[in-house]
This record gives C-alpha cells, sequence and structure tokens, in this order.
C-alpha cells in the first residue's frame, strides 16, 4: 500500500506531425459542428417560412407572398467551378502532406521548401475559388436586374442569405490558404504549412458539399 | 532540426516577456483564464447596479435619482435588458467556463496548455469585443433596447417601435452575435483539449468531474450558440434590410411598416432551442464543481461518479429537448405542449440523481466547512428550491397563469442566476489559492456567504407570492396595479433585501483584492486534495508542470483510502490496489 506518496511524472515532449494533424483535424471536426448548425437553422426557418400565408389587407384574405425565384443559370457554372477548386485543393494537400512526411523523417525538410517544378495548385485553388467567389457576385446582379431583391419576397430573401453565408465561409478558406502562402514566403516549416493545408482542404471540401446542399434546397424546395 | 521545428508550438519551455505579451495578447489559458474572469466581474458588477436601481424604481417609481433622474417606463425596460442580458451572458456563461474551465481544464487534465492557444486568445478578445458593444448601448441616441434579453419579435425587429429599438437595439444583437463567435471558438478549444490533450492515465472516467462538465457545456455550447448566430442573422436583416422573417403585417402608430408574412415565433422557436441549453451552459459548471467540493471537503469519495457523469449527459441530451416549455403561451397545440412538458419533468430525474448524490456525499462525512464548502452547500439548497419551482411551471396549464409573472422572475433567479453564482463564488474561494499563491481571508468568506445566502433567499422567495398574486414581471408601474397595491410592502422589503445584499458584495471584492496581496501564503496542496492542480507548483508555471507531465493512476476521488498513509491519495500518487 502506498506509505509516502510519491507524484508520478514523466519528461514533456513537444508533440509530433501527426499528433498535431491529428489533433487539428479534431478541432476542425468539431468546429464544423456550428457551422452545420447554423445552416441547419436556416434551412428549418426556411422551411416554416415558406409555410406561412399573409393577410392582405386590401381583401382580407391570407394569401402567399412566397414567389419562386428562378435561380441564374450562372449559379450552376459556379458549381462546376467549386467543385474543380475542390479537386485542386484536394491535390494540393496531398503534394503537400507527402512534402512534409518526407521532410518529418529526413533531415532535409528545409530543401524540400523549395517547390520548383511542381504544380502550384494551392495557387490555383485560390485562383479557383475567387472565381467562385466573383461569380458568386454576378449572379447576386442578375437576381437583382430580374427584379429579385433581398426584401423582394421571403423566398429571395432566402437566396441572398444562404449564398451570402456561404460565400462569407468560403472567404474564411480563402485567406486559410492565403495564409499558408504567406508561411511559405516565411520559410515556415513545411510540417506547419501542410496542417494549415490540410485542414483548410477538409473545410474547402465540406463547404463544396454545403453548397450543392444550398443549390439542391434553393431549386428542388422552391 | 526536429526540435526548431516546433519551437513556435512547445509553449512547455520560454514563458513570453514583456508586458503585452505576457497579460494582453497572452496565449497562456491561465491568464486568459483570469482575463475571462475579471471581464465577468466587471460586468456583475455593472449587472448589479442595474438590478438595484430596477428594485429602486419598483416602489418609489417617480422618485428621481441622482444623475439619472426620474425612470420612465421605457428606462425600466432597457435597465432590464441589459441586466439580464449582461448576467446571462457576460456573467453566467462568461465566469465558469471562460474563466475558472480556461484556468483549470488542462491543468486538471495534466495539459500543458489548451490544444489550440491563439485561438482561446481570439475568443477572449472576442467576448471583450461583444461586451463593450452591449454597454455602447447605453450611450447611443435613443438609449439602450426595450426587448428584454429573449428579444422576442416584432419589438426587438423594427426600428420604430420604441426609444433604444434604433441604433441601441442594433448593438444588442451585434454584441449577441460576437459573443457567439466568441464562445463557439472556446467551445472548440475545450473539446479538442479534453478529447485529445488528457495526461498518461487520464481516461475519460478518472477525469474530475469538474472537467466532465466543462466538456459537456462545451458541447451544449457548439451546439447552441450557431442556432442562436443565425437567429441574430435574421433578426438583423429584418431590421436593416426590409426581409419579413420574424415581423407579420403589423401598424406602428397606424402605420403600415412595410413588412408581411413574417411569424415571431419562428424567433421564439430558434431563439428557446438555444435559450433553455443555455441555462445548463450557465449551470453544469457549478454542479461539476460542487460535487468536486463537497468530496474534497467531506473527506470523501463523491458518491456515484458515473451516476453523476451520465446525469450531466442526460442533462445536457433532454436540454435540447424542452424550449417549447418557454412558449405555453404561444397557442400551441396541446399534444405539443404535452410532451415539451413531459420532456421538462424528465429532466427532474437526472437533477434528483444528482441532488440525492450530493447529500450521499455529505452524509456521514469529515466536514469540513470552509467558505468554498459553505459555498458549494449552499449551491445545493438553491438548487432544490429553485428547481422545485420547475415542475409547477412545466405544466402548461399553471404555466398560462404563471407566464409573465414574477414566479418565473423567482424561479430562474434561483437556481439559475443565484445557483451559478454561488458555483462561481465556491470556485474563486476555491481556486484562489492555486491561482495567486495566497489564501483568501475566511472570517470575510463566512461573512460574505451568510449574508449572500440569507439576502438571497430574503429577495428571491418573496417573489413566488408576489407572482402568484399575479405581480407581472417586465412591468414598472406595480405601484399603480389595484390588485397588488397591498403587496407594496413586500416589494419594500424586496428592494432592501436587495440592497443589503448588494452592499455585502462588496466584502468579497475587498476580500479578492485585499487577499491578493496580503492573504497568507499558500502551499501548493492547501485543501488536501487529490487532483492534478494540487500537485503543481502555487502559482503553477507557465507550462503548467515545469517541463513535465503528470502520469495519472488513480481516480480523482480517493478520500479516506483504508490503508492509506494520509486521508488521500493523489491523482498521480502511486496506484492504490482496491480489494473488494
Ligand atoms: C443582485 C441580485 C439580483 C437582483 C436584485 C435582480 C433583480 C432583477 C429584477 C428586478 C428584474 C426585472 C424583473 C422584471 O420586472 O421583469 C430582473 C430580471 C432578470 N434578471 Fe435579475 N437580479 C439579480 C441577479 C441576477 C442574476 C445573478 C442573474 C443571472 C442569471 C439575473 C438574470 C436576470 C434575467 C435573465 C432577467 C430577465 C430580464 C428580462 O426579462 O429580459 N439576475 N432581475
Ligand atoms: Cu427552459
Amino acid at each position: 500500500m502506498a506509505t509516502i506518496a510519491t507524484t508520478a511524472t514523466i519528461n514533456w515532449v513537444a508533440p509530433d506531425y501527426a499528433t498535431r494533424l491529428r489533433r487539428s483535424r479534431l478541432g476542425l471536426l468539431v468546429a464544423l459542428t456550428p457551422v452545420l448548425m447554423l445552416f441547419v437553422s436556416f434551412t428549418s426557418a426556411y422551411v416554416v417560412r415558406q409555410g406561412l400565408p399573409t393577410l392582405d389587407p386590401r381583401t382580407n384574405q391570407l394569401v402567399r407572398d412566397w414567389i419562386p425565384v428562378k435561380l441564374p443559370i450562372l449559379l450552376l457554372v459556379n458549381t462546376g467551378v467549386l467543385v474543380l477548386s475542390s479537386a485542386g485543393m484536394e491535390l494540393a494537400r496531398r503534394q503537400i502532406k507527402n512534402a512534409a512526411q518526407a521532410g518529418a523523417t529526413s533531415s532535409t525538410a528545409e530543401v524540400s521548401f523549395n517547390d520548383e517544378g511542381k504544380m502550384p495548385w494551392l495557387g490555383i485553388t485560390i485562383v479557383l475559388g475567387l472565381s467562385f467567389l466573383f461569380g458568386q457576385w454576378m449572379a447576386w446582379k442578375q437576381l437583382a436586374a430580374n427584379g429579385f431583391y433581398v426584401a423582394t419576397t421571403p423566398s429571395s430573401s432566402f437566396v441572398y442569405l444562404l449564398t451570402g453565408a456561404h460565400a462569407v465561409h468560403l472567404m474564411g478558406g480563402v485567406v486559410a490558404l492565403l495564409l499558408a502562402g504567406v508561411f511559405a514566403l516565411l520559410r515556415r516549416p513545411v510540417t506547419t504549412r501542410s496542417i494549415v493545408v490540410d485542414v483548410t482542404a477538409w473545410y474547402w471540401h465540406f463547404m463544396a458539399a454545403l453548397w450543392v446542399y444550398i443549390l439542391c434546397l434553393l431549386e428542388f424546395a422552391r | 532540426m526536429a526540435t526548431h521545428e516546433f519551437a513556435a508550438q512547445a509553449h512547455a519551455h520560454a514563458a513570453p516577456q514583456g508586458f503585452i505579451r505576457k497579460w494582453i495578447f497572452s496565449l497562456d489559458h491561465k491568464v486568459i483564464g483570469l482575463q475571462y474572469f475579471f471581464l465577468a466581474l466587471t460586468a456583475v458588477l455593472v449587472g448589479m447596479f442595474l438590478s438595484l436601481l430596477m428594485r429602486i424604481h419598483l416602489i418609489w417609481p417617480t422618485v428621481p435619482l441622482p444623475l439619472l433622474g426620474e425612470i420612465k417606463p421605457e428606462t425600466y425596460l432597457s435597465l432590464l435588458t441589459m441586466h439580464g442580458t449582461i448576467m446571462v451572458f457576460f456573467v453566467l456563461t462568461t465566469a465558469p467556463q471562460g474563466g475558472f474551465g480556461n484556468y483549470f481544464l488542462p491543468i486538471q487534465i495534466g495539459a500543458p496548455d489548451m490544444a489550440f492557444p491563439v485561438l482561446n486568445m481570439l475568443s477572449f478578445w472576442t467576448t471583450f469585443l461583444g461586451f463593450v458593444v452591449l454597454l455602447a448601448a447605453f450611450f447611443v441616441t435613443g438609449g439602450a433596447p426595450l426587448h428584454g434579453w429573449t428579444g422576442y419579435a416584432p419589438l426587438s425587429a423594427l426600428q420604430s417601435a420604441g426609444p433604444g429599438e434604433g441604433l441601441g437595439a442594433d448593438l444588442w444583437i451585434i454584441s449577441i452575435a460576437i459573443f457567439c463567435i466568441g464562445a463557439l471558438m472556446g467551445a472548440l478549444n475545450f473539446i479538442t483539449t479534453t478529447l485529445d490533450m488528457r495526461a498518461k492515465g487520464m481516461t475519460m472516467m478518472r477525469m474530475p468531474l469538474t472537467c466532465w462538465a466543462w466538456f459537456i457545456t462545451a458541447i451544449l455550447g457548439l451546439l447552441a450558440f450557431g442556432v442562436l448566430l443565425s437567429a441574430g442573422i435574421l433578426l438583423l436583416m429584418d431590421r436593416n434590410l426590409g426581409t419579413s422573417f420574424f415581423v407579420p403585417l403589423v401598424t406602428v402608430n397606424g402605420q403600415l411598416t412595410g413588412h408581411k408574412g413574417g411569424s415571431p415565433l419562428l424567433w421564439q422557436h430558434l431563439f428557446w432551442f438555444f435559450g433553455h441549453p443555455e441555462v445548463y451552459i450557465a449551470i453544469l459548471p457549478a454542479m461539476g464543481l460542487c460535487s468536486q467540493l463537497l468530496s474534497v471537503f467531506s473527506r470523501k469519495p463523491i458518491f456515484g461518479y458515473k451516476a453523476m457523469v451520465y446525469a450531466m449527459l442526460s442533462i445536457g441530451f433532454l436540454g435540447f429537448m424542452v424550449w417549447g416549455h418557454h412558449m405555453f403561451m404561444s397557442g400551441m397545440s396541446p399534444y405539443t405542449a404535452f410532451a415539451f412538458s413531459i420532456m421538462t419533468m424528465a429532466i427532474g430525474v437526472p437533477s434528483a440523481i444528482k441532488t440525492f448524490n450530493w447529500l450521499g456525499t455529505l452524509w456521514r462525512g469529515k466536514l469540513r466547512f470552509t467558505s468554498p464548502m459553505l459555498f458549494a452547500i449552499g449551491f445545493v439548497s438553491l438548487f432544490v428550491t429553485g428547481g422545485i419551482s420547475g415542475p409547477f411551471l412545466a405544466q402548461p396549464v399553471l404555466d398560462i397563469y404563471l407566464h409573465e409573472t414574477y414566479f418565473v422572475i423567482a424561479h430562474f433567479h434561483l437556481i439559475m442566476g443565484v445557483a451559478s453564482i454561488f458555483g462561481i463564488f465556491a470556485a474563486t474561494y476555491y481556486w484562489f489559492p492555486k491561482m495567486f499563491g495566497r489564501m483568501m481571508n475566511e472570517t470575510l468568506g463566512k461573512l460574505h456567504f451568510w449574508l449572500t445566502f440569507v439576502g438571497a433567499y430574503a429577495i428571491f422567495m418573496p417573489m413566488h407570492y408576489y407572482g402568484m398574486a399575479a405581480g407581472l414581471r417586465r412591468y414598472s408601474q406595480g405601484t399603480e396595479v389595484a390588485w397588488i397595491q397591498h403587496l407594496l410592502p413586500l416589494q419594500k422589503f424586496i428592494t432592501i433585501a436587495a440592497f443589503v445584499t448588494i452592499a455585502s458584495q462588496f466584502i468579497f471584492v475587498f476580500n479578492l483584492f485585499w487577499s491578493m496581496k496580503k492573504g497568507k501564503k499558500a502551499s501548493d496542496n492547501p485543501w488536501e486534495a487529490t487532483t492534478l492542480e494540487w500537485t503543481t507548483a502555487t502559482p503553477p508555471p507557465h507550462d503548467n508542470f515545469g517541463g513535465k507531465t503528470p502520469v495519472v493512476r488513480n481516480g480523482p476521488y480517493e478520500y479516506s483510502v483504508p490503508g492509506a498513509s494520509r486521508d488521500f491519495v493523489m491523482q498521480s500518487d502511486e496506484e492504490i490496489k482496491k480489494k473488494h
């Protein structure tokens, strides 16, 4: 039996690449939960609001004020761009992960910063992401040109709300990728950059899937 | 190479130098915890001051106050909105989780810091910004909003609905939205840290109940704050972009507002889907803490550790299914109301389990009535008293009568307000030695306890009666309502009690600051407790365990272990061989 209390400790070791990667991915998974809740909540508002009639004060009758919005075809093009960017993102993720794994086991990590001769997938993804956002902006302009403003009808309110909220989230992804680029310029270790890119990649895929969901909701539950 | 690669991450070594990096934009969870704590302390002083103004107004509605003049009825509504918002968000959500959770979760599980220190810093500064934005609402034209902490539409959704519903209300919503983002960043850190950074041997079922409580609270926050954020965004759009999510066809002063077809009940659903879990966000950390303290100061293992964990989990789970009990008045179908009613009463089961386990822990213990212990026992008392009125309110037929009365005010102040505040007090007295290296003064602590304990009951118990007599909540001119005229003496008594209770809080504030400088020096383990924070130096070094990581070999509540050399065995002590 314990007579003299002996408190046990071991030396602290800094987390290695695998641990840091796992931890960051777990963090991302947790972070996606409230994003999901946000859009679940918007969806429930969408469904509820769609079913509500309103009083017409002139006739004193209950009428519907939900006018289905005809979505611009451009949104389909944008979807294509976003899916492509997701593919580019995946390639960028694998590229830098390989570099990081090589770096984490060999002592030539600093050398592998030199990305010459490789496809700049990261840059391609950023460009595609920005094109998507620009495309969404153009789609808004087309909606407005067709007479659908934010407050025209509840359905158009939701179109702007959902596309807007999604765009803001995607911008977060673009900022993270730009950060990874800045890290490269600052010659931060490839492992750190790889973790940023890896986590952003999963986030990016999630955003692509979320967009497809939003598009389906707006198109099929008009 | 490998070591220098991790240098950026490795907070185990160099502590930051310079005032700004160390105390302002610190990445150290302990400093961030203190920042949250002092933010909440500031907020609670403001919130208390507002409540005093309200109480004075309630008995002398026309008496002009120094500096403020006469309080108009709409000003009363502003005061109560700001009081409620400050208390719920910036005190009860901020101190137990952001403050003590931040400081002690990593230490109690044997980690050097939170999983994402930068995010942790951001979460504090975001919360701080939210507080500043909220207070700004007092100073803009029209003043602070009138719509209560629940922000019911359409009042909250129309700029023209009253003074304070202009810029003041926008600031209120923006503040809440900012708060949500800060709270979500915090929750992310708590969950990842708990799941991935526990020391060797610290299995989930060896975690102190405090850690369980912070963990479950974080999950609730993670699921709830996103929904509140969504509601806030929709509300802002209704107010500023002319949409009609929440506003039906209404007129203000005979003028059509231009909105139509929206649903005020949609706001209520979204708000309370957040709002009910929020009350558990406020109280779960206090539950975890009191379990801890009752065990430490009874020198007995907690009664039913597993039951406590499962009770907290089921409270958290059920907490998401009962939001409709705030909406019995909304004209919902009686069947729906019945379902919400049953679910609500079901929460009574895990709550009762916890209560009996607390009593079981005290039973035949070698009780040590220190200040933290007194506040922990006080918590149990308030939890029971406040909880008893819950099943009454959960009956739709009764709630239709009681809903907008002071009965509700009495109920939630006791169970959510004062009980959680007692948790915060208990935590402060208990962990002060670890945080500041000195003991708080016990005599002042006990005086503070008795004044607050008796005072809180004196304020809130009579409110039940006032409510049953149909004394209205959120109503400033009660003195002029015929059917409660005869209760004016009772109202006066409540106000005097509030005055005395609030005044006695300055004993605590004095004790806090005085003890930081002049308190008795604390040893590393002054309470003879078992959890890991008491194995490290006082105050803990920057990386918590000075380049080491503890190895955990025992559960968190090994008190009075037969055969052990002293009456407690710490979590990282030699393993106890249990013979059954
Ligand atoms: C010093 C002790 C306190 C006193 C004297 C006090 C007093 C009051 C009063 C007079 C009201 C207005 C009731 C009405 O007319 O509807 C009120 C409302 C409220 N209080 Fe307190 N309070 C105290 C502490 C707290 C605490 C610790 C909390 C934390 C939960 C809290 C949360 C609230 C909330 C949420 C409301 C409702 C605001 C609303 O209707 O929107 N109070 N309190
Ligand atoms: Cu509730």
